[in-house]
C-alpha cells in the first residue's frame, strides 16, 4: 500500500514536471491557462494521496481548497479574462522555444544536484520530489522571464505558486493550515490584482505587449 | 539661584538662547521685536556664559551632569571641564559682540524672516555651546549635527540666488563627510566596548594601530570643518555667501570648535602621543597656513580674502597644535604646555579679529552694496567708524604688537625655538624650514591685511554711489567695537590671559606656563625665563602711541602746519582719477607672480582697440580641479553605470532576482557546511 502511494506520488511528481516544461513550450495563451488547471489537478492528486499515506487530515482540506481555487475559480477568471481582453493570439517568446528547453533542463540538473543532499537528511516518505519541486519553481521563473506579454507572466508566477504547493506537501507534509489559507488567499487575490493591472496596461498602451512598459523609465 | 554651579548656568544660557529662538518662530515677521529684543537679549546671554565659563575656568572644579534627553537608556552626558570652559568663554565673548552686531544688520525682507533667522542664529549658539559640553559621542554628535545644520541654514539666509544655495550644498556636503569620519573615529575609540561615554574612551588602552586610526580620523573630521588642506573648499564658497554676522560667527567661534574637538581627542580621549602624529598635523598647518595667506593675497572679493585669511590661521593652529604634540610624544610637557598655550591664545585672538573684520565688511557691504574690492575706495572718510575699528581688526590679523594677534604668534614662534631640545636630529633639520615658513606666513598676513585695508578704505571711491555711504548704526558700532576691545586686551594684558589658559595646559598636558610667564612682573610677559624672551606690551603700546604723537606734533609745527589732502600715488601728475590708483589686482601682482604654479589663473587682458579697457584676473584654486572634479566625474561614471540597470523591461529584472536565487541557492551548500 505505502509503497503504491510513494510511486503514485512520484508519478504525480514527474507528472508537474512534464507539465512544467509543456508550459515552458506552449505559445497559445488558451491551452496555457488548461495546462496551469491541469497542473493544479496534479498537486491536488498528489496532496490526497499524501493525505491518504500519512493519515493526515488537514492534507485532506488544503487537497479540496486547491481544488476549488487552482482547478476551477483561477482558470475561470482567467478564461474571462482572455474573452474580455481579446488576448486569445499566439504567444511570443524572447527566445526561440528549443532553447528553451535546453536552458531549462540545465535548470532541472541544477535542481536536482541542489535538492540531492537536503532529502538525504529529509525524513519524508518521498524524498525525490523535492527536487522536481525546485526545479518546477525554476522552470515557471523562467516562463516569467521569457514572455513578452502580461498575461503569460500571471500564469507562470501562479505555476510558482503550484510548485512551491507542491513541495511544501511532499517533502513536509504540508504547512500549518493557517499558512495554506493565507497563501490560497495571496494567490487569489493577487490574481485579482493582476487582473485589474492587465486592463490598466490596455487602457494605456493599447496592448498587453509590456515592452510597451519601458517608456515608463526614468531617463 | 546666584550659588548654582557653572554647568547650570551655561545649560540655563543654553535653554534660554533656544527659547528665544522659539520665540522667534512666534514672532516671525515683527521685525522690530526680533532685531532689537531678540538679538540683545542673546547678546546679554553669552555675556552670562563667559562669566559663568570664567569662573569654572578659575575655580578649576569639573563638573559633570546627565540630562535624560533624547533616546530612553542613553541620557545626554555633560561635563565641564576647562578645556570646554576656556571654549565657552570664547564663544560668550565672542558672541556678545556679534549678536549686538547683528541685532543692527539683518534688514527686513532679505531672502529668510526675521524670526526664522532669530531662530536659526540661537540654535546655532546653543549648539556650539552643548557641543562644548558633551560627555558623550551621541550627545557630540547631536550637538555637532545641528551646529552643522543650523549654520547651512544660515548660509543659505538668501536662499533665491542659486549660487548661494550652491555654496550652502557645498559646506553641508563636507560638513557630512567630516561627520562621518568623527563618528567612525568615536567608533574607535570605544574599543568594542559598547560605551560611548567620553570616560570610557579615556579608560581604554588602544594598541598603536587603533590609536592612529583614531587620530587619523579625528583629523580628517575635524579637519573637515576646520578646513584644512585639501578640504579648505567651502570656506571660500560659504563664507561669501552667509550674512556678515553669521560668517563672523561660522569663522571666529565654529571653526574653533574643530579645533576644541581635536585637542579633546587627541590629549583627553587618548593616551598614546606618537611622534609623527605631531609632525603630520605640524605639515598640514604649514601647508595650509602659506595655502591660505597666498590666496588671501590675491583675492579680489573681501569677504573671500577673509576666508582665505581664516584657512592661514586654522593652518597655524594646527600647526601649535601639531607641536604640542611632538613635544609631548617625547614627554616635554613644559614645552608642550608652551605650544598649546600659543594655540589657545589663537584661538582666543582669532575669534575676536576676524569676527571683526567679518563684521566690517558687512558694514560695508550695506553701506555700499559691493564685495568687489575693485569698487570701493575711500571709505575711511565716509565710514570712519567702521574704518578704524577695522584698522584695529587688521593690525592683530597682521600679528603686529600690542595686538592680540602678536602674542600668540610670538608664542608659538618661542615654541619652535626650543625644538633643537627635540631628541630626533632629523626633525631638528626640518624645523627651521617650519620656523621659516610662519615667519613667511605671519609677513604674508600683514601683506593681505593692508590690501584688504588699503584698497577699501584708503585712496579715492572708485564709484560714483560710494560717497553716499553712511556709518553703521548703533547697535554695529556696539558689537564691533566691543570685538575691538577684546583684541587689545588680549594684546595689552597677555599674562590675565595666560592665567586664563593654565588649568586648559594643566588639565591637558599637566603643566602650564602661567606662573613662569608672570614671574617678572604682570606687565612683562616671559614664557620661560627673563633671560631668554620676555615682551612687555605696555612699552610697545606707549611707544608706538609716543611715535605717533611726536611725529604729529613734529609734522605740525615744522613741516607746513596743515592738513593737506593730496592724492596718494599720484605718479607725477597734475592731474588724477580713482582709475589711476593701485588696484587689489595690482596689489596683488607680485604674489601672484611669485607663487604662479600654486594657481589657476584666467586672466581677461584689454586689447588695444578697446575704448574702456578692462583688466580682471579670476583666481581659482587648483584643488577643484586636482581632487574634487575626478571625484564628481567618477562619482558621475559610476552612477551612470549603475543606472544602465534600470532598463525598464520587466523581463530583465525578472532575470535579476532570477540570477540572485540562483547564486543563493549555489550558495546553500557551501553555507550548511
Amino acid at each position: 500500500m505505502t509503497e503504491l502511494s510513494i510511486q503514485l506520488v512520484n508519478l504525480f511528481a514527474s507528472f508537474l514536471l512534464m507539465l512544467a516544461f509543456a508550459m515552458l513550450a506552449q505559445r497559445r495563451v488558451l491551452t496555457l491557462i488548461n495546462l496551469y488547471s491541469l497542473q493544479g489537478l496534479t498537486v491536488v492528486a498528489a496532496t490526497t494521496v499524501v493525505a491518504h499515506m500519512t493519515h493526515q487530515e488537514h492534507l485532506y482540506y488544503s487537497a479540496v481548497l486547491t481544488l476549488i481555487l487552482k482547478v476551477f475559480l483561477i482558470p475561470w477568471i482567467l478564461h474571462r479574462l482572455v474573452k474580455r481582453l481579446n488576448v486569445r493570439w499566439d504567444v511570443e517568446t524572447l527566445i526561440n522555444i528549443p532553447s528553451t528547453m535546453l536552458v531549462g533542463i540545465v535548470l532541472v540538473v541544477f535542481a536536482f544536484n541542489l535538492a540531492l543532499p537536503i532529502s538525504r537528511l529529509s525524513s519524508s516518505v518521498v524524498p525525490g520530489t523535492l527536487g522536481i519541486a525546485l526545479a518546477c519553481v525554476l522552470l515557471s521563473f523562467m516562463m516569467m522571464i521569457m514572455r513578452t506579454k502580461a498575461l503569460p507572466q500571471v500564469i507562470g508566477f501562479l505555476a510558482m505558486e503550484n510548485a512551491l504547493f507542491f513541495a511544501a506537501t511532499s517533502a513536509t507534509y504540508g504547512m500549518p493550515m493557517v499558512v495554506e489559507l493565507g497563501i490560497a488567499l495571496d494567490v487569489l487575490v493577487g490574481v485579482f490584482i493582476l487582473g485589474v493591472f492587465l486592463f490598466q496596461i490596455r487602457e494605456q498602451f493599447e496592448s498587453l505587449d509590456i515592452s510597451h512598459l519601458e517608456s515608463l523609465r526614468e531617463d | 539661584m546666584l550659588n548654582m554651579m557653572a554647568i547650570d548656568w551655561v545649560l540655563w544660557i543654553i535653554g534660554a538662547w533656544i527659547a528665544l529662538g522659539l520665540l522667534g518662530i512666534i514672532a516671525l515677521h515683527k521685525f522690530a521685536l526680533v532685531a532689537r529684543v531678540f538679538f540683545p537679549l542673546g547678546a546679554v546671554g553669552g555675556l552670562i556664559l563667559a562669566y559663568a565659563a570664567a569662573q569654572a575656568l578659575v575655580s578649576g572644579r569639573v563638573e559633570s551632569k546627565q540630562l535624560a534627553l533624547g533616546l530612553p537608556s542613553l541620557p545626554f552626558h555633560l561635563r565641564l571641564d576647562a578645556l570646554s570652559a576656556f571654549f565657552l568663554v570664547i564663544i560668550g565673548l565672542a558672541s556678545f559682540g556679534i549678536s549686538l552686531f547683528a541685532a543692527g544688520y539683518f534688514r527686513n525682507g532679505e531672502g529668510t524672516a526675521p524670526g526664522l533667522l532669530c531662530l536659526e542664529f540661537h540654535f546655532f549658539l546653543a549648539s556650539m555651546a552643548l557641543v562644548l559640553l558633551a560627555d558623550d559621542a551621541y550627545a557630540f554628535m547631536v550637538a555637532w549635527e545641528s551646529m552643522a545644520l543650523t549654520s547651512y541654514f544660515l548660509v543659505t539666509a538668501n536662499h533665491r540666488l542659486p549660487k548661494i544655495r550652491a555654496a550652502g550644498f557645498l559646506y553641508l556636503l563636507i560638513a557630512h563627510i567630516g561627520a562621518i569620519a568623527i563618528l567612525l573615529c568615536f567608533g574607535v575609540l570605544q574599543a568594542n566596548t559598547g560605551d560611548y561615554t567620553f570616560a570610557n574612551m579615556r579608560a581604554q588602552n588602544l594598541s598603536t594601530f587603533w590609536a592612529s586610526a583614531a587620530f587619523l580620523l579625528a583629523i580628517f573630521g575635524f579637519g573637515a570643518k576646520a578646513g584644512i588642506l585639501p578640504l579648505h573648499i567651502w570656506l571660500p564658497e560659504a563664507h561669501p555667501a552667509a550674512p556678515s554676522p553669521v560668517s563672523a560667527l561660522m569663522s571666529g567661534v565654529m571653526l574653533k570648535m574643530a579645533i576644541y574637538g581635536l585637542l579633546r581627542v587627541c590629549f583627553d580621549l587618548l593616551h598614546l602621543h606618537i611622534w609623527w602624529w605631531g609632525v603630520l598635523m605640524l605639515a598640514l598647518g604649514l601647508i595650509t597656513a602659506i595655502f591660505g595667506v597666498v590666496f588671501a593675497a590675491v583675492q579680489v572679493e573681501m569677504k573671500r580674502l577673509l576666508a582665505y585669511s581664516s584657512i592661514e590661521n586654522i593652518g597655524l593652529l594646527f600647526a601649535a597644535m601639531g607641536l604640542g604634540l611632538l613635544f609631548r610624544s617625547y614627554g616635554m610637557n613644559a614645552l608642550a604646555a608652551l605650544a598649546l598655550t600659543a594655540c589657545l591664545y589663537h584661538v582666543a585672538g582669532h575669534a575676536f579679529f576676524k569676527s571683526l573684520l567679518f563684521l566690517t565688511t558687512g558694514s560695508v557691504l550695506h553701506a555700499t552694496g559691493e564685495r568687489n574690492l575693485g569698487r570701493l575706495g575711500g571709505l575711511i572718510r565716509f565710514m570712519p567708524w567702521v574704518a578704524w575699528l577695522a584698522l584695529i581688526g587688521v593690525l592683530a590679523s597682521s600679528g603686529l604688537p600690542p595686538f592680540s594677534g602678536f602674542v600668540s604668534e610670538w608664542l608659538l614662534l618661542q615654541s619652535f625655538l626650543f625644538t633643537p631640545g627635540l631628541p630626533q636630529p632629523f626633525l631638528n633639520m626640518l624645523i627651521p624650514i617650519a620656523t621659516a615658513s610662519i615667519a613667511l606666513t605671519a609677513a604674508l598676513a600683514g601683506y593681505a591685511m593692508v590690501k584688504f585695508f588699503g584698497v577699501i578704505f584708503l585712496g579715492q571711491p572708485r564709484e560714483e554711489k560710494l560717497s553716499q555711504a553712511h556709518d553703521a548704526g548703533k547697535f554695529e558700532k556696539i558689537g564691533m567695537g566691543w570685538l575691538a576691545i577684546l583684541s587689545i586686551g588680549l594684546g595689552v594684558a597677555p599674562n590675565w590671559v595666560l592665567h586664563l589658559i593654565d588649568p586648559v595646559t594643566k588639565g591637558l598636558v599637566g603643566e602650564g606656563i602661567a606662573r613662569n610667564a608672570s614671574a617678572n612682573g604682570w606687565w612683562l610677559v616671559t614664557p620661560t625665563s627673563i633671560a631668554r624672551a620676555s615682551y612687555g606690551p605696555l612699552y610697545f603700546l606707549f611707544g608706538v602711541m609716543a611715535a605717533c604723537a611726536v611725529a604729529f606734533v613734529l609734522v605740525r609745527l615744522f613741516y607746513h602746519a596743515r592738513l593737506r589732502r593730496s592724492a596718494p600715488w599720484g605718479g607725477g601728475h597734475s592731474w588724477r582719477n580713482s582709475r589711476m590708483q593701485d588696484t587689489a589686482e595690482g596689489y596683488g601682482q607680485p604674489i601672484r607672480q611669485i607663487f604662479e604654479p600654486f594657481f589657476h589663473l584666467e586672466r581677461h587682458l584689454p586689447k588695444p582697440e578697446d575704448t574702456e579697457p578692462e583688466y580682471s584676473v579670476a583666481v581659482s584654486d587648483k584643488f577643484w580641479e586636482g581632487i574634487y572634479m575626478p571625484i564628481a566625474r567618477a562619482t558621475e561614471y559610476v552612477s551612470v553605470k549603475v543606472g544602465r540597470l534600470q532598463q525598464g523591461r520587466i523581463s530583465i529584472y525578472l532575470l535579476y532576482s532570477f540570477i540572485t536565487l540562483l547564486v543563493i541557492l549555489l550558495l546553500v551548500p557551501t553555507a550548511r557546511r
